[in-house]
């Protein structure tokens, strides 16, 4: 990188400690104009921490931030605002009964006299951003009544409100189909191409590959390295962030399925999806796949109780069943790791032998009380069995790392020994070590006989752990692969609502 | 126990400690009374005094660990309290002597239990806030109260159960006992007991809970029963002494109850909390109240105080939780 141009941001020698850890230790970063850089590392490497010192939440220990060469203190994200850097968050904080408009000029709404608002100029001026974004929604548009990747065109909307000279975007596409990461990736060319310098954080390396410049690597709160993306590859990069390389190939299944276990036969809810049909084996791993919205986990939803189909039956073992809610369908050995697991999974105040045991505590009683032996009995058990990394059972389960939060979640399930576990987007917001290993895990529950759903977003998630995968397409199964006939293109095709094979 | 929670528990004592040592100080020079503040007598008194509210706030402690909150305590109390006093005057209940009193005890208590069971069978039916449902309550079994006897005291001295309501066991008083049992008993409840383990996981992700497949409805009927018994038990101890209720009686012990449990750390969202800790929280608010009588100020005044100490006890636990929550690597 040529040094006559000055960098756009740079963040030289910073250092932030808390009580008792060292969060970010001699940390640089420097972003030129036009440059996509991002920004890597397992999740408590210090990312976080670092734009937060960015945003002027939290102020250095040591060190010091430059943007365009000048000397600055960050003192709040709106300052910092001021001063061109935007943050755009993975979490939308959108007011969803406001217009879009005015979602986007809150705080800063144009007036007129009296303090009445200028609605015109507002509307005018939010439709001229929208316009260079390229959406399908006005200014006008309730945000409550938007996607969420449209909802997140309006956080980049709202970015734009001044002429941004650095970006960041922090896990943008979390919550993104593969179409509406497209438009994204559009909005950052646009943005590079004016010559605005980009911070992206992620943990998708495809994305990385797929549209930065540069990967700089964070590991432990310690600067590792910056890589030319163009010269380099996945494996590099992960040995710079966990300190060893991974295996991602898929591994062939080495045993036998067995018996049908669970079977859906046209199963429909209402307009969430309709007529499915599908089994899933024992010792079989069954990936759903499809774009966000395409009713996978409405159908995680109804076999495990939690909705009622509009028609169809479920099978367990080839016995019809009706779930009134998820304690029968939990009597009958199924068990869901949901979507979201800090909303949904955890009850993140507990500690983690009481995650680990709440749908059984009723069981583990002693007389009157809870058994303290027998649960943290199990929690051992299933804490060495899935190497839970955490100093001990009292640890508020919060604290975890997501890796740690998500084996938690399915070591419950485990020691309930279910016949059937259905894994909603087992790694969503989880580090690379730690996906490696929940793959694997699930791999090795098929392995032990368990009958497994996998639910994912990810394409090279599914195609790693599945053994068949189902695609679906706007509430219903297009078709299903065997993992020796699957292809990427026919699986596009298929989540795009096109029968490959009938194409051929 | 982890060093974050010993703290966080030991705050309240921590409190305590240095109001005794204030109002023992303050008193040798502000006090027209040459007794010292913290006389022996004195203090058994104040934790006879806090009785009637402690027990009822055990009780709110549990709701609000739970994610609820119930309004309508004051009105169970003052509803049951009428119930026992009347009961004992009906003629075959007059006919029994003294075997009256536990029969009127239990129309009392199962009073308390059925209005609560009908607070906590509408939240949990209709799903509607428990902030609405105990409001409407709080009104309507005020309005029981007035409808069974106008504006008129109710009133029914026995002395046998005066007797017992003044007796003394080991020098603590009869209301102080149940204070302690209620105190120790919803504590093993909450701490060691299946009911106690979801209700914490029901307030703290309702979410999570009904996917681990915990019977919330259930779990939250029987609290409101528990807060009901509490609030007819509290009722029951303090009315066997007086032996008389008005129609007013217990308004705002429901605000006294929730000041005493927030000022002991349970949140009022819901999964977290101690009963323990509401414990203290209950002698801090009597100590003060005692304390500043003590030396000399009037119940305006205290009143005022213990709302600016709650708010101020409140922004100082949100500063101390905001340093603890900055990013925890792991």
């Amino acid at each position: 990188m040529s040094t006559s141009v000055t960098p756009v941001l740079r963040l030289d020698g910073i250092v932030k400690t808390f009580p008792g850890v060292k969060a970010l230790d001699g940390v640089s970063l420097t972003v030129m104009p036009g440059e996509v850089h991002a920004l890597m590392g397992e999740n408590g490497a210090g990312k976080s921490t670092l734009m937060k010192v960015l945003g002027g939440i939290f102020a250095p220990n040591e060190g010091q931030i430059f943007i365009a060469d000048e000397p600055v203190q960050m003192t709040s994200p709106l300052q910092a605002k001021s001063k061109g850097v935007v943050f755009i968050h993975q979490e939308l904080s959108l007011a969803d009964e406001l217009s879009v408009a005015e979602n986007i000029f809150l705080g800063e709404l144009p007036r007129k006299s009296l303090g009445r608002v200028d609605w015109l100029t507002l509307y005018d001026r939010t439709d001229r951003i929208l316009k260079t974004l390229n959406v399908g929604f006005n200014a006008r548009t309730r945000v409550g009544d938007l996607s969420i990747a449209n909802q997140q065109m309006v956080e980049i909307a709202r970015a734009l409100t001044v002429d941004p000279i650095a970006v960041i975007f922090d896990e943008p596409t979390a919550s993104l189909t593969d179409a509406e990461k497209s438009v994204l990736f559009d909005v950052i060319a646009d943005l590079k191409g004016r010559g605005v310098g980009i911070i992206y954080i992620s943990h998708r390396m495809e994305e990385i590959f797929k549209i930065t410049d540069r990967i700089s690597v964070l590991r432990d709160g310690q600067y590792r390295g910056t890589l030319d993306t163009a010269h380099t590859n996945e494996d590099e990069v992960t040995q710079l962030m966990i300190g060893r390389s991974l295996d991602l190939s898929r591994k062939a299944s080495s045993h036998e399925v067995g018996e049908i276990a669970l079977e859906a036969r046209n199963l429909s809810c209402g307009s969430l999806y309709q007529d499915v049909s599908f089994t899933v084996r024992r010792g079989e791993v069954v990936g759903f796949y499809g774009l966000v919205g395409a009713g996978r986990t409405e159908i995680a939803e109804t076999i495990f109780g939690l909705r009622e189909p509009s028609g169809g039956e479920i099978l367990l073992d080839g016995q019809t069943v009706q779930f009134r809610s998820p304690i029968d369908a939990i009597a009958r050995g199924i068990s869901l790791v949901p979507e979201d697991r800090k909303g949904q999974g955890l009850v993140l105040g507990m500690n983690c032998r009481d995650n680990m045991t709440l749908p059984q505590v009723g069981d583990l009683v002693a007389g009157p009380f809870v058994s303290d032996g027998a649960e943290i009995a199990i929690f051992d058990q299933y804490r060495d069995k899935l190497d839970i990394r955490t100093p001990g059972w009292r640890q508020t389960v919060g604290n975890l790392s997501g890796g740690n939060q998500q084996k938690i979640v399915i070591g419950k399930w485990l020691s309930m020994h279910p016949s059937v576990l259905i894994v909603d987007e087992p790694t969503r917001g989880i580090d690379v070590g730690s996906k490696a290993e929940i793959h694997n895990l699930i791999r090795d529950l098929a392995a032990q006989g368990y009958a497994v759903v996998v639910i994912s977003s990810e394409m090279p998630e599914v195609l790693h752990v599945s053994d068949r995968i189902v695609a679906m397409y706007q509430g219903r199964i297009i078709c299903d692969f065997t993992a020796e006939t699957v292809t990427e293109d026919n699986l596009i095709q298929a989540i795009s609502g096109i029968d490959p094979r009938k194409v051929a | 126990m982890t060093k974050e929670t010993l703290f966080k528990q030991g705050a309240i004592w921590a409190f305590i400690a240095v109001e005794l040592a204030f109002f023992t100080i303050a008193g040798d020079f502000l006090s027209t009374s040459d007794k010292s503040f913290m006389d022996f007598d004195n203090m058994l008194l104040l934790l006879k005094q806090s009785a009637p509210i402690g027990i009822i706030a055990v009780g709110m402690t549990i709701i609000m660990i739970n994610g609820n909150i119930d309004l309508s305590v004051g009105a169970v109390f003052a509803l049951a309290a009428v119930v026992m006093l009347d009961s004992m005057t009906w003629p075959f209940m007059a006919a029994l002597g003294d075997w009256a009193i536990p029969l009127a005890w239990l129309f009392a208590l199962t009073t308390g239990m059925v209005l609560g069971a009908i607070n906590g069978f509408i939240v949990w039916k209709t799903g509607v806030d428990a902030f609405i449902v105990t409001l409407g309550s709080m009104l309507g079994y005020r309005g029981l109260v007035f409808m069974y006897n106008g504006e008129q005291p109710t009133s029914h001295l026995n002395w046998t159960l005066v007797d017992f309501a003044e007796a003394q066991f080991l020098g603590l008083h009869t209301a102080t006992w149940f204070f302690l049992v209620c105190v120790l008993v919803l504590w093993l409840v909450m701490t060691r007991t299946v009911h106690g383990r979801n209700a914490y996981a029901i307030g703290n992700n309702r979410e999570a809970a009904v996917n681990a497949g915990i019977k919330v409805g259930p779990h939250i009927l029987l609290n409101f029963v528990i807060i009901g018994f509490l609030a007819a038990l509290s009722a029951v101890v303090f009315y066997s002494e007086s032996g008389s209720v008005n129609p007013n009686d217990g308004m705002l012990y429901e605000l006294w109850a929730i000041t005493a449990v927030v000022l002991g750390g349970t949140k009022l969202m819901g999964g977290y909390g101690s009963i323990i800790s509401t414990l203290g929280g209950v002698i801090a608010i009597q100590l003060l109240r005692k304390g500043l009588g003590h030396i000399g100020a009037d119940t305006e005044t205290v009143n005022l105080v213990i709302g600016l100490i709650l708010i101020a006890v409140l922004i100082l636990d949100r500063q101390l939780n905001q340093k603890g929550k900055q990013e925890l690597r792991t």
